[in-house]
């Protein structure tokens, strides 16, 4: 099959993070950045796919500055054969717009599958992957928690609240990608060699006008410090005083 | 005078409660932006009209109701077609949640319309020409806040952060007919395979009783099922760690990348409070900690703490719950 897979740069999501001196992104420096969870999980699906199913492609492709080219030789160095950069000075927040600059790559590409993540730790926002199937026209499962394809058609399953969604699609379809469906590898040396000689094309991203900006980012309100209130079944009383009286929940 | 447009969310013939903070967020925005009208789409099987009175109570002005036999399951396809239809129609917004179905609804929509869309928003204001928005980002570390320009705009509302508040207008309902044959989905589902029966979504239970690596073994949730049972209005949750090992489903998971919750109660037992856990539920109202190492981060976040073994406390709390709600 050929499949391609969209995938962000973001901060390591361990990170403790401070706000910038200009107040509407967060300060850089020192953070490490990395391929972004969801994409690694939906590259690691594309690349168990098409080696399953015998001879295919697999296609990174990512919306961004520069530095997106490592991430992309990375999803090469776990693996994927050729690579797309859609250049930018900073990927936006409007989620239609980079769906805008992927999809008018994306259109003409003859992908059976599309792959992306559930959501992006930045923007945290799970429109890109959706929005992009509309303009493209094809068919969007979100959030699959399990995938599988088989003659031209694909089974996945969907979390949605209380319960479990069985969903059969045809290809040509996109799937964003949940968690806990396959774990990343993690590229071995020889990956890293060979990804150096595979092809990375860079172009200018098509995205349109901006229409969500940033205004500020502030850093949530700090929780009042913590405070233990005893040890053992013997603070229990006291637990639900407290319950009871003074956070009024029971 | 511009209005808004609503989706109402729901499952089978029933309403969901998201459904009515999105019409009191609805209402809210119609006063900021000059007191518009607020219409709401009713889509669903046969017989989900009777719930439009309801949404008046909450202050739709227009109930926009879409019976079909097909949309007893959420259609993907058809529904995203009836509400872009629809908003083209003039409308300054559309407000849906960032549920499991709206955010699967929201950039459809915004797509079909070439509209800018926030998700997952907590805050919602209304300045002259712009509509403004708080929103979490970086899995709930930042509060970002963004300007959307052009009209319409697409809002996905995060479930619990707006407060249905009733505010009755006699709605008038009006009858439509989806916008694509929803017998011609091409994602079709095939089977829903339903948790436990009566089971309070994480989303929208005032209480959760959620269980980490420290109860060791999945038979014993059985603690934390009889904790949340004598709350009465309780759901249970789970780390990571828990999902996993496969002792509760990974739907059962809060967390960065699980869900994000924001209950009255969050009660944490045997939980060390990783940072990617604490992501996803150090918004809650009030947090409980239970666990045997007093240095475990859990503590530094937990209004009230109790250091000691789960198999000993919990048990012990429970009986204390089940006392207290007795006397009520
Ligand atoms: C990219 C990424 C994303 C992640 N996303 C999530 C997420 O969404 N949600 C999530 O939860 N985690 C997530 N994690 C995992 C997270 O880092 C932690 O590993 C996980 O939360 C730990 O779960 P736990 O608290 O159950 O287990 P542990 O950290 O093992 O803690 C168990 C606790 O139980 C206590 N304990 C043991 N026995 C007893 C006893 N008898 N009585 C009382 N206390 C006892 C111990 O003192 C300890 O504090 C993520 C990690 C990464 C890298
Ligand atoms: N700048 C980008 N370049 C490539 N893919 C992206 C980009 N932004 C988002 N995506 C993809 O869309 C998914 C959802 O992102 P978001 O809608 O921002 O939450 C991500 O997991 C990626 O797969």
């Amino acid at each position: 099959m050929k499949i391609a897979v969209c995938i962000k740069r973001t901060p390591d999501s361990e990170s403790r993070f401070k706000i910038a001196g200009s107040g509407s992104t967060i300060d850089e420096s020192g953070l490490k950045f990395d391929m972004d969870d969801f994409a690694s999980y939906a590259v690691e699906v594309a690349l168990q796919l098409n080696e399953k199913q015998g001879p295919g492609e697999t296609v990174a492709v990512a919306v961004g500055p520069d530095s997106v080219q490592e991430t992309l030789r990375k999803a090469m160095s776990m693996g994927a054969d050729r690579a797309i950069h859609l250049k930018t000075d900073a990927a936006p927040f409007d989620g239609v717009a980079v769906a805008k600059a992927l999809a008018a790559e994306l259109k003409t590409g003859g992908f059976d599958l599309i792959l992306f993540g559930k959501y992006a730790f930045d923007t945290s926002a799970s429109v890109v992957g959706t929005a992009t199937a509309e303009l493209l026209g094809v068919p969007c499962v979100t959030a699959a928690s399990k995938l599988d394809i088989a003659g031209g058609r694909g089974t996945a399953r969907r979390e949605i609240e209380g319960a479990g969604e069985i969903v059969e699609f045809p290809l040509p379809a996109t799937v964003t990608i949940d968690e806990g469906i396959a774990r990343p590898r993690y590229p071995s040396l020889k990956g890293i060699m060979a990804a150096k000689k595979k092809p990375l094309e860079s172009k200018p991203a098509q995205l349109g006008p901006i229409r969500v900006t940033v205004k500020s980012m502030e850093l949530p309100a700090e929780r009042p410090p913590g405070r233990i209130i005893g040890q053992g079944a013997a603070a229990v009383p006291e637990l639900v005083r407290l319950l009871q009286d003074e956070a009024k929940v029971l | 005078m511009a209005n808004v447009l609503v989706f109402a969310e729901s499952r089978g013939t029933d309403l969901r409660k998201v459904a009515l903070e999105a019409v009191t967020a609805g209402r809210a925005l119609a006063e900021k932006i000059g007191g518009g009208e607020v219409h709401v789409v009713l889509a669903g099987p046969p017989g989900i009209g009777a719930k439009a009175a309801q949404l008046g109570q909450y202050g739709a002005d227009v109930v926009l109701v879409c019976e079909h036999a097909g949309l007893a399951r959420y259609a993907r396809e058809a529904i995203a077609a009836t509400v872009a239809e629809r908003a083209r129609a003039g409308y300054r917004a559309v407000l849906l949640p960032f549920s499991a179905q709206g955010r699967d609804l929201g950039p459809r929509v915004a797509a079909k319309l070439d509209a800018p869309i926030a998700s997952d928003i907590i805050e919602l204001s209304a300045a002259g020409e712009s509509i403004t928005v708080k929103h979490p980002g970086y899995a709930n570390k930042v509060i970002i806040t963004l300007a959307l320009s052009g009209s319409p705009v697409v809002l996905s509302l995060r479930p619990a952060a707006f407060t249905p508040k009733e505010n009755a207008r006699s709605a008038r309902s009006e009858s439509i007919a989806p916008a694509a044959d929803p017998g011609a989905e091409r994602v079709v589902v095939k089977e829903i395979i339903e948790g436990a029966k009566g089971k309070l979504d994480l989303g929208e239970a005032p209480v959760i009783v959620s269980g980490g690596r420290g109860l060791r073994a999945p038979e014993n949730f059985k603690l934390i099922e009889e904790l949340a049972a004598a709350f009465g209005n309780a759901a249970v949750g789970a780390t990571r760690a828990v999902t996993d090992e496969g002792w509760r489903p990974h739907s059962d998971q809060i967390g960065q990348t699980g869900r994000q919750v924001s209950p009255q109660l969050y009660v944490a037992v045997g939980i060390s409070g990783a940072i990617q856990h604490l992501a996803g539920m150090r918004t809650s109202k009030t947090i409980v900690a239970i666990n045997k190492d007093p240095e475990a981060p859990i503590f530094k976040v937990a209004d009230y703490g109790v250091v000691g073994d789960v198999f000993e406390i919990v048990p012990a709390l429970t009986t204390a719950v089940r006392e207290a709600k007795k006397g009520h």
